[in-house]
């Protein structure tokens, strides 16, 4: 008995669909080994981490409201991952948009009118573009890795705030906590539904996810963008900037997220405080991953992903379990997303012997086609 | 002069772990491998480290147990990468978004503990020589330890037929695979490798340069050694030059702050990240030197029947 892979004349795009599914239930079996390993009954856990906390409207509303900044985070860097734009400085972004978005609402305090949200939405987007044009500017002009500058720039994006919010911003009135006043009226998000959490920064990112699907799906420059993460060289040869397409695939991404970081500041916050996310921005890589870099797979793989921050934060309370569980499973689950993504190129085969060598010749065909 | 010699010690102390972590993912790069995930395997192997020193008090044998988790995460990166043909990059975040998560997990019970760490080395007569006791014989052993690993790996690769081989696979596997090379099993190898000198970076940070834990408490040293290893053109010598660099750039950034400077505590202590993005944009500004001296298949997938 032999196991070996088979490379598919074509890549399979049933199991594009289908990996994920293999990949969550995956992660489920690995939940259940571990609830059980921790002594919890395992069936019970369950229920706590997924069926108690979306049983209500008001945990539904929870949902959706967790998993507006990651899909609007995820839908970002996917627009960058599909034109091979490494991106992974989201959680910069979006903090640096809190920031922006934040400082306009604190400096309009007093003096505002309906227009002070767009205004806080427009700084916020600019303020997260101006943060990934960084690593696009070091990509393009000086050949810098944008994995590493992006990353690096999470760590001051988090400091720069917390240095405000412990200094210049902080509430005089606040005893002395790094906290920033609390925002005005017309600097806070409006609500959807009454006795809930729930406000329209949950429509605005469904409405970025279909126009993200318009811009790559039905545009020449995202069409553009696709090829050149496919085929760099044919993308090349076509005409089409390599430059352009770094730069689009950040600052889509900055914009995408700083946007994020408005909502958080302006919904569910309500003022600023030295950490505006746990982990949004890193979250949202494997929720762009395991809903396939598609915009609708990202708005159903950012509603999981967002159950399991519900998940996590129930078991904390129900189980003693400590909320770190959450990483934990987002790990696990995109292991086996990268795992069960072997199956769309290649097939398993099941051979009684080693392979023979005749098998070179039809691989070479596999490797031209 | 004491004092030069103390932050001579000082720069060494916080320069260790980034050669460590750093040398490791050389080893890795120049077998082809892209190995992201340096900062999980750091917390991994540092979570690991304190549990088992705390729990048998033996910062030795925790350690070596930071070692081993870290090396058997790093296995998973290498099945998912070598065995499956998985993305790298996406892999290698994965492994860092899940070390971070599982690190927090385990260590959870351990936050406030203290353990009795690791001491710096103190040999009878020569750790208390004036000015060059303190210069030569009394740094941590992991000092002396990370030396002796750069030294070796220098010696390994460039000046051993097994070495050559590495460099061969990383540089093109199907060469080395037409010659008869099993290049999944070296990449395999060269990724344990990896894991397990973040392992020791990790141990190192747990159980002698802050013997505790804390959540993330590697704070990017992964993300930097990764750097470290461009900075470094891919060459243990060089690598090592600016390890110690970022080790000054940290100590700066204490001293600063112990002498009252007016500035933030803040601004000092983004003085690492910028220093990384700054030195990585010098070095990558010519592309040319990096693409010579990057491995040529880095970061690429290979499989040996396609």
């Amino acid at each position: 008995m032999h196991v070996r892979l088979e490379a598919r004349p074509e890549p399979s795009r049933l199991m594009r669909w289908l990996s994920p599914l293999f990949a969550v239930a995956a992660t489920l079996v690995v939940g259940f080994v571990l609830f059980a390993g921790l002594g919890k009954n395992p069936l019970e856990a369950f229920e706590v981490f997924f069926i108690k906390p979306v049983e209500s409207l008001y945990g539904v509303s929870e949902l959706l409201l967790k998993a507006s900044p990651l899909m609007l985070c995820a839908i970002g860097l996917a627009a960058g991952y599909r034109a091979n734009v490494w991106n992974i400085g989201a959680e910069g972004q979006l903090t640096l948009g809190a920031l922006c978005g934040g400082g306009v609402a604190l400096a309009l305090q007093d003096s505002g009118g309906a227009w002070v949200l767009p205004l806080m939405l427009v700084a916020g987007a600019a303020g997260g573009m101006a943060w990934a044009a960084i690593p696009a500017w070091l990509k393009t002009r000086f050949n810098a890795n944008e994995i590493l500058v992006s990353l690096m720039l999470v760590y001051v994006a988090t400091l720069l705030l917390s240095l405000l919010v412990h200094g210049p911003w902080r509430d005089p009135e606040g005893f002395n906590f790094p906290q920033s006043k609390t925002f005005a009226d017309v600097a806070l998000l409006p609500n959807l539904l009454p006795e809930t959490r729930l406000n329209i920064g949950f429509l605005l990112a469904l409405a970025v996810v279909a126009v993200a699907w318009l811009f790559m799906r039905r545009s020449l420059v995202g069409f553009q963008m696709r090829v050149a993460g496919l085929a760099p060289d044919a993308a090349n040869y076509a005409g089409v900037s390599a430059r352009r397409t770094v730069w689009l695939g950040m600052l889509i991404g900055g914009a995408t997220a700083g946007v994020a970081g408005v909502n958080e500041a302006a919904g569910p916050i309500g003022q600023l405080l030295p950490v505006m996310s746990p982990g949004y921005g890193f979250a949202a890589i494997i929720v762009a991953f395991v809903g396939r870099l598609h915009p609708f797979g990202i708005l159903l793989s950012s509603l999981l992903m967002s159950l399991l921050y519900l998940g996590g934060e129930a078991a904390q309370i129900n189980l003693a379990l400590p909320s770190a569980v959450t990483g934990l499973f987002q790990g696990t689950l995109l292991f086996f997303l990268l795992a069960a993504d072997v199956l769309i190129n290649f097939r398993l085969r099941v051979a009684r012997s080693a392979p023979p060598a005749i098998h070179a010749g039809r691989a070479t065909a596999c490797k031209g086609a | 002069m004491e004092l030069v010699a103390t932050l001579f010690a000082l720069t060494l102390a916080a320069g260790t772990p980034l050669v460590l972590a750093a040398i490791g993912e050389l080893v890795t790069e120049r077998a082809g491998v892209l190995n992201l995930g340096v900062e999980g395997m750091m917390l991994v192997g540092a979570v690991a480290a304190f549990i088992v020193a705390a729990t048998t008090q033996l910062p030795w044998l925790g350690v070596a147990a930071g070692m081993a988790a870290a090396a058997a995460l790093s296995l998973v990166f290498a099945f998912l990468t070598l065995t499956l043909m998985a993305n790298q990059v996406a892999t290698g975040l994965a492994l860092s978004l899940f070390g971070i998560g599982v690190s927090a997990f385990a260590g959870q019970h351990y936050v406030s503990m203290v353990i009795d760490g690791i001491k710096p080395l103190s040999v009878a007569g020569l750790s208390d020589l004036p000015f060059f006791g303190k210069l030569l014989f009394a740094h941590s052993p992991f000092v002396y330890l990370s030396l002796a690993v750069v030294a070796s790996v220098q010696w390994f690769l460039f000046h051993t037929r097994a070495g050559l081989i590495v460099r061969a696979v990383g540089e093109s596997p199907d060469s080395a695979h037409a010659i008869g090379y099993r290049v999944i099993a070296i990449r395999y190898a060269a990724v344990v490798f990896g894991g397990a000198c973040a392992g020791l970076a990790g141990g190192y940070l747990a159980t002698a340069y802050t013997p505790q834990w804390s959540e993330g408490m590697t704070a990017g040293r992964g993300w930097i050694a990764l750097a470290l290893v461009v900075f470094g053109t891919w060459k243990p010598w060089r690598m090592l030059a600016g390890a110690y660099l970022f080790g000054a750039v940290t100590l700066a950034q204490f001293q600063a702050q112990a002498m009252g400077v007016a500035l933030p505590s803040q601004l000092l202590s983004m003085l690492p990240y910028l220093a990384t993005i700054i030195v990585l944009t010098i070095i990558s500004r010519d592309a040319l030197t990096i693409r010579l001296n990057a491995p040529a298949s880095l970061g690429r997938p290979y499989h040996p029947e396609a």
